[in-house]
């Protein structure tokens, strides 16, 4: 107990949460948009992997970072605009279209990339996100490093944070989305579109999942590999159930899981690590977090109308 | 165009040769009609004669195959609800259009301010909807979320949404199917205020007395066409009977009968509460033979927990059941249907058939199991086809034939084949849980004969109906259930509507226990 002890006691431990943390912020966020409107978007592994990869991309073909993280943002809303037009105006089944645009997205992005990059054995390394050390602040210990010697991309991800749960409880924009995913007929009663506003949610949802996809080429490493999203977008889908919909309690979700997995990483390095096999540790973040989402999400107000097509003139 | 005299010089909406095909079925014929400011306009008909397909035209949520809207003079776009709304046409639908898990204001405040408004005003918004609460009798509380609202109040929040956009006009579709009498008068009381200050309503409806007593003109629909538009001082409940039935109306006389023993006894039956509705609260209940029990109430008042009761798909938690002189333990469906209880459900899409099951499944889905449908687990389905056939012939089902999916029928003749169904198994206790809610007068009629022949054969019958009149006519004995507690048994004609709406209203419990 000694060893876990003082892993919590390490700066560099509460700095790993917060970068762990950053891309599930993000993806959850999206997810989150995607759901409050009433689509559920299974896109969501395979929308950043493609971000991932687009941002990447763009920054190794010379554009600039933030460039990148547009190009991604823009190719999220491409796939983003493939699964609404399929979901809402066609009212397809989001769970097939959703698991197709995660197929479709994560093999034509590794068909892009041997494309790109025919002959390369390694992947080629382009220059990341610096942290950005705020003066004085990110000399407090313990959190200090955490909060405040982050990559812009991070501080970014607890802005959006603060965006989303604003425009979703107090604007009219947010209130349309909420009912669009509690009662899309008192959306159009109301003389609103629902299809206009769920392909808008849908899209902005995906940008933003691609975004979290980004972070990982363009902010936690420096190069684009097959398989490195590796079913986080699956553990946002789950953080959004274990966040009951709402924004803060969604990323504090993420924290959660993104210290369990910083955690388990710390542990293997440890003694214990030595006569434990070290895929126990890798399942903990996993097990903690189904355990977590059955204690947190009892109660949780689901949208009414989450995953139910909606079609004008059927009543 | 501009009439004499000056009501038609002030024509707010005009409706100019709607015409909607569906298919084959052509809901609205050619229909012109007029509404003047500061009137009541009932639209009357059956159910199916188009009302609603009218309504939904002009509030833009179809597009007319033919024909145009206008609205104080200026043409309507078709299929665009926003539009609509900005001339200043409120629409309160039939089923409520409201989002349960967010609060009044929320609901009211939906569209109406631009979307990318940085801020949602709600403190001038809760000042202006307590202001319209107050002018026009509209009491609700403006933070309440919506799932804890009753109905009565669900309406009221779709009324205000309508008057915070300022409408002028207001549709209401069928406003009092689920009220009590006493709501309903107080809604009357909301719609003749909004006339004095020169607003105009649609009432569609298909209750007589109610287009009687609110209406200054009635226009009557009958199969999509209009034939018939009246002063309402000019005319009477037989003579609009006539117009929206197309003939003369025979209402069933259930006579008198000599109830027998019990053959259903409940006493001090409580049930689990089911969500945020009531179980039963200890009700006692004794349905005899050759007896019509009615039950009265406003819906979601525990009709529901004590329907699942008596087709055994809930258990009692508490009280004592007896049927005939032995005490109930075991209690499942397959009891209930062994007991000889018929069950009519209240919903016959979602629980009374199976919609892409053929006449003939659905015909046997309760007898499936045993003889003559089945040997050794193995479907008979010469024999479900022939009783199918029985049925359908028996019954006046006008359908194609014992295959065909039973989803292309009309409501009137797939409840018909489900009260066959119920009715050849010779049940001893029928529940017939809204048996005519959605059907055309003559099917009503067939339906509510075959209750009483089944009476009189000596069957307990228990009528639920959130319709009052229905109970009233049809019913020996009354009972009105509240909040899942059961009033005392109120001899046929012994109460009158009033009456019974106070104790529909929760009122006289207190006193009676």
């Amino acid at each position: 107990m000694t060893e876990i002890v003082e892993i919590l006691l390490s700066a560099s431990f509460w700095a790993a949460v917060v970068r762990i943390a950053s891309p599930l912020i993000f993806a959850t966020l999206g997810e989150l948009i995607c759901e409050r409107a009433g689509v559920l978007n299974l896109g969501i592994e395979g929308i950043m992997v493609a971000g991932a990869f687009a941002g990447w991309m763009a920054v190794y073909s010379g554009t600039g970072l933030w460039t990148g993280v547009a190009v991604a943002m823009g190719a999220g809303m491409l796939f983003g605009l493939l699964h609404a037009t399929l979901t809402v105006p066609f009212g397809l089944s989001q769970h097939v279209v959703g698991l197709g645009i995660t197929l479709l997205a994560t093999s034509a992005t590794y068909y892009a990339y041997r494309l790109a990059l025919p002959e390369v054995t390694s992947p080629p390394r382009i220059e990341p996100f610096q942290p950005w050390e705020v003066p004085l602040l990110s000399d407090i210990p313990l959190i200090g490093p955490a909060l405040f010697a982050q990559t812009p991309l991070t501080y970014l991800a607890f802005v959006l944070t603060a965006v989303v749960a604003l425009v979703l409880t107090r604007t009219p924009l947010g209130l349309a989305l909420r009912a669009a995913g509690e009662n899309p007929a008192a959306v159009e009663a109301q003389g609103l579109s629902v299809t206009g506003l769920r392909m808008g949610a849908v899209m902005v949802g995906s940008g933003l999942m691609a975004v979290g996809g980004a972070f990982l080429t363009m902010s936690a490493f420096s190069s684009f590999f097959f398989e490195m999203v590796n079913g986080r977008g699956w553990i946002c889908i789950a953080l959004v159930v274990f966040g009951a919909w709402k924004p803060g309690k969604a990323v504090l979700g993420a924290l959660l899981f993104a210290a369990f997995d910083a955690l388990q990483v710390r542990l293997q390095q440890t003694p214990l690590g030595a006569d434990i096999p070290y895929q126990l540790f890798l399942m903990t973040p996993y097990v903690l977090s189904i355990l977590a989402l059955v204690l947190m999400s009892r109660r949780a107000a689901v949208p009414a109308a989450l995953m139910v097509p909606y079609n004008r003139g059927t009543r | 165009m501009s009439g004499p005299d000056g009501a038609a010089r002030d024509v707010v909406l005009r409706l100019d040769g709607i015409t909607k095909r569906f298919g084959k079925l052509t809901a609205n014929d050619r229909i012109d009609l007029a509404l003047h400011r500061g009137e009541v306009m009932a639209l009357l008909g059956e159910n199916g004669a188009g009302k609603t397909t009218l309504m939904n035209i002009l509030f833009g949520h179809y597009t007319a195959d033919e024909g145009t809207v206008e609205v104080e003079g200026r043409p309507l776009p078709p299929g665009a609800p926003g539009a609509a709304l900005k001339a200043g046409v409120g629409m309160v639908h039939q089923h409520f259009t409201l989002a349960d898990n967010m609060t009044v204001l929320e609901n009211i405040l939906l569209g109406t301010e631009p979307l990318w408004t940085p801020r949602l005003g709600r403190r001038a918004a809760r000042a202006r909807v307590e202001a319209l609460s107050r002018d026009f009798g509209l009491a609700v509380h403006p933070d309440a979320r919506v799932a804890t609202l009753s109905v009565g109040e669900r309406q009221r929040v779709e009324i205000l949404k309508a008057l915070y956009r300022d409408a002028r006009i207001l549709i209401l579709d069928e406003p009092t199917a689920v009220l009590t009498p006493q709501e309903t008068a107080a809604l009357f009381q909301t719609l003749r205020k909004m006339v004095a200050r020169g607003l105009s309503v649609i009432f569609i409806s298909h209750k007589l007395n109610e287009v009687m007593a609110i209406s200054s003109r009635v226009a009557v629909l009958r199969h999509g066409r209009l034939v018939g538009e009246v002063a309402t001082a000019d005319t009477d409940r037989h003579r609009l009977a006539e117009l929206m039935v197309g003939s003369e109306i025979v209402t069933p006389a259930p006579g008198t009968a000599t109830p027998g023993a019990a053959l259903l006894t409940l006493a001090a039956v409580r049930t689990a509460p089911r969500g945020d509705r009531p179980g039963l609260q200890g009700i006692d209940l004794s349905l005899r033979a050759g007896q019509i029990t009615g039950l009265a109430g406003v819906s979601g008042n525990g009709q529901g927990a004590l329907a699942d009761l008596l087709s055994g798909l809930t258990a009692p938690t508490g009280g004592q059941m007896t049927l005939g002189i032995a005490a109930v333990t075991d209690w499942t469906p397959r009891a209930a249907l062994a007991a000889g209880i018929g069950r009519i459900p209240e919903d016959r899409h979602d629980t009374g058939s199976i919609a892409d099951f053929t006449l003939t499944e659905n015909a046997v889905l309760e007898g499936y199991g045993s003889r003559p449908f089945s040997r050794r687990g193995v479907m008979d389905w010469t024999a479900a086809r022939r009783h199918a056939a029985d049925l359908i012939a028996t019954y006046d089902v006008r359908c194609p034939g014992p295959d065909a999916r039973i989803r292309l029928l009309s409501g009137g003749n797939m409840q018909k084949l489900i009260l066959g169904r119920v009715l050849e198994t010779g049940p001893m206790v029928i529940l017939a849980n809204q048996p005519v809610r959605g059907l055309d007068i003559g099917a009503v009629t067939y339906v509510q004969e075959r209750l009483i022949a089944a009476r009189d054969r000596g069957a307990a019958v228990l009528l639920i109906s959130e319709d009052l009149d229905e109970v009233l006519t049809m019913a020996d004995v009354i009972h009105v259930i509240s909040e899942g507690r059961l009033s005392p048994p109120f001899p046929r004609g012994s109460k009158t509507p009033a009456e019974l709406g106070a104790w529909m209203a929760g009122q006289g419990f207190d006193h009676a226990a």
